[in-house]
């Protein structure tokens, strides 16, 4: 029996007004609905202002909806009673490294979300122990966050996240903050989670590479869904993207310009890999 | 520049006094003041003040910060000593430059009193030197507990304070930042009167409390997104155990006390 795999992130007919605003016109979101699977890598763009970090918060019960309804495994944000299991099952991790560290130790900021759920300090120490060691954080646990590099900081985030063994995990822009090595670290770590223990992820972002790289893109304009898709499909339509404001990623710019010069490319290229081959079999032919 | 802030002034060390559970490290602490308090005679203190540097030397604090931490003092000592040495009559004179004259009550008295400050700045020193920052916040956050049946949130006052301890450094980190950035403007925070030099600092404060205020915004919210939520019940990774030792310890110093005490009356 293939095991189907099972839904964990429900957005029902969506819409958001932040306070103050409640006519039609100046909602953040607007008739929203999403649905997020177990083990899928989903990649949220959009131009500033579109409501992809509203949206985030909506799926962790930070902000609950004004109409319709967000699901998570099933649970409604709505209610006050299960909202612990809502937070544990959906982690969020945000864009500054420094300003979501609680704790003055790396281990006790790591166990701070299992504190929360009150839970003995055995098991919690073991947890904390069993989680840094998967991050590469073993050797930093005593130390105090002020201390460690931009990249440490946001896998001490992700430890954080992680500890609480959710389902899923929602990224605002978790590298828009750090250098570049920084950047692939975070990255590298998010995706084996992904990939290993089939924890759903959701990444806002607006670095096109790191959409091209989840397995679903969607996009996000004034608060409606303006695509969703598979990146080579989203992340390929250049007249899509650049009237949002968007870009592709090098590759796809780059075979775009090439085929304005009458190149005779496949209209599919979206990673360097498939851009570099395909211009070596140009070259063969010509 | 910003590695070397130390918070507080913890060494890190693995002592028994290091390993002295927070709560009663305090409760002792509390004692051994009293303690010095209700000692009368010379020998008795400077028997306390060689148990002092005992445990400075057990804990394997270096001398240095010993002596740093006696600097505050100095000044307090030496008018205490000048004031009890010239203003205090009684006993033997022991000098007479014209008018004034410095007894052998006086000098006794003096000795005693700046020797007994000496012993209260030592045995404090010992318990900030020798605890985490956090541990003895959590600490304190103990005995402030009962104030929860008047109305005072005081789990919530814990976690105040410890955020505010994470954040001291974050805090000077960006301070700087902010003074270089003013300064590569043009900012002058070195010349001038007083009043010159603090309104040469608005230009540091406002944005530091504007990022504060946005730090703080988005700290709650992260907090609030691993679940925490004011008034439930929290439990803590590292116990606040009380171990036999730390009992024993206690008992030691009231047995202590009390033979002092007796011994006064």
């Amino acid at each position: 029996m293939a095991a189907q795999p099972s839904t964990i992130i429900e957005a029902k007919d969506v819409d958001f007004y932040y306070p103050g605003g409640e006519d039609a016109d100046s909602s953040a979101l607007s008739g929203i609905n999403l649905t997020v699977k177990q083990g899928e890598y989903l990649a949220l763009v959009g131009p500033n202002g579109s409501g992809k970090t509203t949206f985030l918060k909506l799926l962790n019960a930070l902000l609950i909806p004004t109409h319709g309804q967000v699901l998570v495994k099933g649970i409604s944000t709505e209610v006050e009673s299960t909202l612990p299991e809502v937070r544990r099952a959906c982690g969020m991790i945000f864009q500054n490294p420094d300003n979501q560290l609680v704790a003055t130790t790396v281990e006790e900021d790591i166990a701070f979300g299992l504190e929360n759920l009150a839970l003995p300090p055995e098991e919690i120490r073991n947890r904390v122990f069993k989680t840094a060691t998967l991050l590469g954080l073993e050797k930093l646990l005593r130390q105090p966050p002020h201390l460690l590099s931009g990249g440490e900081k946001q896998r001490v985030a992700i430890a954080g996240v992680l500890v609480m063994e959710p389902e899923c995990i929602l990224m605002d822009e978790p590298t828009a903050m750090l250098d570049p090595a920084g950047r692939c670290d975070v990255l590298n770590t998010v995706r084996e989670l992904n990939r290993n223990r089939n924890i759903a992820v959701i990444h806002v972002t607006h670095f096109p590479e790191e959409a091209a790289g989840a397995n679903r893109v969607v996009v996000l304009n004034e608060g409606k869904l303006a695509a969703d898709g598979a990146p080579v499909e989203v992340m390929t339509d250049l007249q899509f993207l650049h009237g949002l404001g968007l870009q592709g990623t090098t590759a796809v710019e780059l075979a775009a310009l090439l085929r304005q010069d009458s190149f005779p490319l496949p209209p599919q290229i979206l990673y360097n890999r498939e851009l570099v081959d395909s211009l070596c079999s140009l070259g063969q032919k010509s | 520049m910003t590695r070397s802030i130390t918070l507080g002034q913890y060494i890190p060390g693995q002592s028994f006094i290091h390993r002295l559970n927070p709560r009663l490290k305090i409760l002792i602490l509390v004692l051994i003041l009293v303690l010095l308090f209700l000692l009368e005679t010379f020998g008795a203190l400077l028997a306390s003040l060689a148990t002092a540097l005992a445990m400075f030397v057990l804990a394997g604090i270096p001398f240095s910060y010993l002596m740093r931490g006696l600097r505050p003092i100095f000044y307090i000592a030496f008018f205490a000593l000048i004031i009890y040495f010239f203003f205090t009559s009684g006993g033997v004179v022991l000098l007479r430059i014209g008018f004034i004259t410095v007894e052998s009550e006086g000098v006794e008295q003096g000795l005693f009193i700046v020797a007994r400050l000496v012993a209260l700045v030592l045995f404090s020193l010992l318990v900030t030197l020798t605890t985490t920052p956090l541990s003895l916040t959590h600490g304190m956050g103990y005995f402030l507990k009962p104030l929860r049946y008047v109305g005072l949130p005081t789990e919530e006052v814990a976690m105040i304070m410890a955020v505010a301890l994470r954040f001291i450094p974050t805090l000077m980190e960006e301070s700087q930042r902010l003074m270089r950035a003013q300064l590569a403007r043009g900012a002058d925070f070195e010349t001038g009167s007083i009043f010159r030099k603090a309104g040469n600092m608005v230009p540091l404060i406002v944005p530091l409390f504007v990022s504060a205020f946005r730090r703080a915004d988005e700290l709650a919210m992260a907090m609030e997104a691993r679940g925490y939520r004011i008034g439930a019940r929290r439990t803590r990774m590292h116990e606040d155990i009380i171990t036999f030792k730390d009992w024993g310890a206690l008992a030691l110093v009231l047995v202590l006390v009390a033979l002092v005490w007796v011994l006064s009356l």
